[in-house]
């Protein structure tokens, strides 16, 4: 929280520990990601192996989580940490999020001790990389229909389908991936070199372009019993996952947010057009400030439900309401701001319209806000609108 | 290998900073303080001598009570605790003070090998490796941009204008490192959350047996008398080249007596 936006003084509510842990990501983003991230997203690439160790080394893989390798951190500092990778890009970001509360909380909290002691010691030190594989070509918002089947076979499992939309697909050691069986939906954890197991890049995103998504084909997948996740029964193993993510969305969100915001203020305090700083208009005066108040709303938000879940708390219908405010309002500010850069503001040389670009897939995935609206109205109205 | 790496609290060097208008010292209280940037890359050397060849790490401060929040910092990149020199006679002590000081807590703590930082941000005198060195007893080997542990042999790289010297010496002794030296480790969430319970011990000018006039305003060997604030930079001239660019160019750094 840079001083000048951090408008109602939040800084002294956090601990020594979490401002350290969210000061030294906003260095690492500012050494490693802002640096090169404009090239990154023009040519539609990033090194993300290199970046998976390099936040590996400082403990951002699975930081929420413990054991096995993972810090053990708070819920707040898990948030603050998102925060700061998102500040830089939201596909950076999504790269932890799905490593950390996708792949590896789902091995972490459904998963034998054999599938946690194979996997999450080296996806926390980014030595593997896992993905997630929910969303299907024909099944999005409606998971519940999913098509991908699983069929047992003597003592093995056979997968047959597809997933569409996975982040880190095709780079990924292990994909943790949701099938239909006879008992209803199960998750796997699949090594994706297995045989049958194909990955495509999607390739012409206008969002999200420093985060590599794919798609998995699954063609007749033999897997041994053993790569079932045990603990995962029905459909709200991997909707609770999506919880986990969600969480660092709220946060991150924000983040981008704030690069957003601090960007336009440095450029409208600095630009001169009728002889006077755009700071000076009354119009840019009140789009400041009313981005200014959108934002410390956000990050009040974001603080209070990571500490209800640092009390064990949160529910989540709290974290669809922080969803769907924080990401919403985050691309409204980043729209905002892009007016106030003019010409500049449709630049990659500033970081404006690429926030704006990634948060519009930040607003679909991880539940799209409408989704989340029909969360919030079921939990007023008592009410199911889904359907 | 026992190191003790001497570590300072300094304001931000990115930041405004300021002398006190009531007694010309640094002004801590309004600044956002920090680990002398040098600092850092002691830190690091001794964490990599630790690494390779065994031993302990201790951070040793003099400052203020907020200079703990740099200590637990320090501690975060991964030594095993610290020693906080604080008391409040302490105010207004110069370099041969503070060395001083420094020396009579090292002797408390049998390090085979002290590393500091080249120079502090805010002091800026270079001096505190040679006066602890001497008043110890013991090899200065500053300056340094690489260094090799030999068993109890070490062997600098001594950066220079022309380029550097090479010099040995047995320990114990004093090291200080430039930037040049390595690359700091960003701390780790682990090292984060496990510097709140390594031990620091506080120790007051009592317990380490040097009397309160000595040190701070009543024993400094030299006193700040007065200071005033650079003066704002002024405007500066903009030559615009209409033909005779060359010519005014050569005006201005005459009247300016630059040629
Ligand atoms: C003539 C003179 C007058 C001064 N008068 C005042 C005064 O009136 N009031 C005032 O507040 N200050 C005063 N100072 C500053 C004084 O406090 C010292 O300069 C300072 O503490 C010594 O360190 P340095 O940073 O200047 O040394 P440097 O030699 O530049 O520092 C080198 C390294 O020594 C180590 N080091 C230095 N200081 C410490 C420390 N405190 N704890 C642990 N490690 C350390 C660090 O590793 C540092 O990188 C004065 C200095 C001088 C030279
Ligand atoms: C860059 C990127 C990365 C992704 N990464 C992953 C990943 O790693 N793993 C993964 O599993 N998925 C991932 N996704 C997929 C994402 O979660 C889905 O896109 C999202 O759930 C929406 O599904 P859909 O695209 O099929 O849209 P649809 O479900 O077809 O929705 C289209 C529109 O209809 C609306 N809608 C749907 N149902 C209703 C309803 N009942 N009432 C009102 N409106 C409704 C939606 O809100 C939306 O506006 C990613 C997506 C993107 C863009």
């Amino acid at each position: 929280m840079t001083a000048p936006l951090d408008l109602l003084d939040l800084d002294p509510s956090l601990t020594e520990e979490e401002r350290q842990i969210r000061d030294v990501v906003r260095q690492l983003i500012d050494d490693r990601v802002r640096p090169h991230v404009a090239d990154w997203y023009e040519e539609g690439r990033v090194p993300a192996r290199e970046l998976a160790r390099e936040f590996g080394k400082l403990g951002l893989l699975g930081m929420h989580l413990t054991g096995y390798g993972c810090a053990g951190a708070s819920a707040v500092a898990y948030g603050l940490a998102c925060q700061e990778l998102e500040a830089g890009d939201s596909g950076v970001r999504s790269l932890v999020s799905v490593q950390g509360s996708l792949a590896m909380y789902a091995i972490w909290r459904y998963g034998s001790e054999e599938q946690k002691q194979r996997w999450l010691p080296s996806m926390a030190t980014g030595e593997a990389i896992g993905c997630f594989g929910l969303t299907e070509p024909d099944h999005g918002s409606d998971p519940a229909s999913m098509a991908t089947r699983a069929r047992r076979d003597g003592d093995d499992w056979v997968l047959t389908g597809g997933k569409m939309w996975i982040t880190n697909a095709p780079i990924a050691d292990v994909g943790v991936i949701w099938a239909r069986t006879d008992e209803g939906v199960r998750g796997f954890a699949v090594p994706m070199d297995t045989p049958g197991v194909t990955a495509r890049e999607i390739h012409r995103k206008m969002s999200l372009r420093a985060s590599v998504t794919g798609e998995i084909v699954l063609d007749d997948v033999r897997l041994p019993a053993d790569a079932q996740l045990p603990e995962a029964v029905g459909l709200k193993a991997p909707l609770s996952c999506l919880t986990e993510a969600r969480y660092g969305i709220v946060w991150g969100s924000v983040g981008a947010a704030r690069d957003c915001l601090e960007t336009a203020l440095a450029y409208a305090t600095t630009r001169t057009q009728f002889g006077r700083p755009l700071a000076g208009f009354q119009l840019t005066q009140a789009k400041l400030a009313d981005m200014a108040v959108e934002l410390v709303k956000g990050q009040l938000l974001a603080l209070h439900l990571g500490r209800l879940a640092d009390a064990g708390r949160l529910k989540p219908e709290q974290v669809s309401v922080g969803k769907l405010n924080n990401v919403r309002e985050a691309l409204a500010i980043a729209r905002q701001c892009r007016t106030i850069l003019g010409a500049n503001g449709v630049s990659g040389e500033y970081p404006v319209m690429r926030h704006a670009n990634n948060l519009e897939s930040v607003l679909t995935y991880e539940g799209t806000s409408e989704i989340h609206q029909l969360v919030v109205g079921q939990r007023l109205t008592g009410v199911s609108a889904f359907a | 290998m026992n190191i003790v790496v001497l570590v300072k609290q300094v304001p931000d060097s990115g930041a405004d900073r300021n002398l006190r208008n009531d007694d010309n010292t640094v002004d801590r209280g309004s600044a956002n303080n920090v680990i002398n940037e040098m600092d850092e890359y002691a830190i690091e050397e001794a964490l990599k001598i630790k690494e390779a060849h065994g031993g302990e790490v201790t951070i040793l401060t003099m400052g203020p009570d907020r200079a703990t929040e740099s200590i637990r910092k320090a501690l975060s990149m991964g030594p095993d605790k610290a020693v906080h020199v604080v008391d409040d006679a302490l105010h207004g002590s110069c370099a041969v003070a503070t060395s001083k000081v420094l020396a009579a807590a090292l002797g408390q703590l049998n390090a085979d090998l002290v590393i500091c930082g080249a120079e502090s941000t805010d002091g800026r005198v270079q001096v505190m490796p040679h006066m602890i060195a001497e008043r110890l007893g013991v090899a200065a080997l500053t300056g340094a941009r690489k260094l090799t542990v030999d068993g109890g042999t070490l062997t600098v790289e001594r950066q220079t204008e022309e380029g550097y010297e090479v010099i040995t010496a047995a320990t114990p002794a004093v090291v200080s490192v430039w930037d040049t030296i390595n690359e700091p480790r960003y701390p780790s969430f682990k090292g984060i959350m496990a510097a709140k319970k390594k031990p620091v011990q506080t120790l007051s000018l009592a317990d380490l047996g040097v009397a309160p006039t000595e040190v701070g305003f009543d024993g400094a060997t030299s006193a700040v008398v007065e200071h005033s604030k650079r003066p704002p930079r002024s405007g500066g001239a903009k030559i615009t080249d209409e033909g005779e660019g060359g010519v005014k160019l050569v005006e201005f750094l005459a009247t300016e007596k630059f040629v």
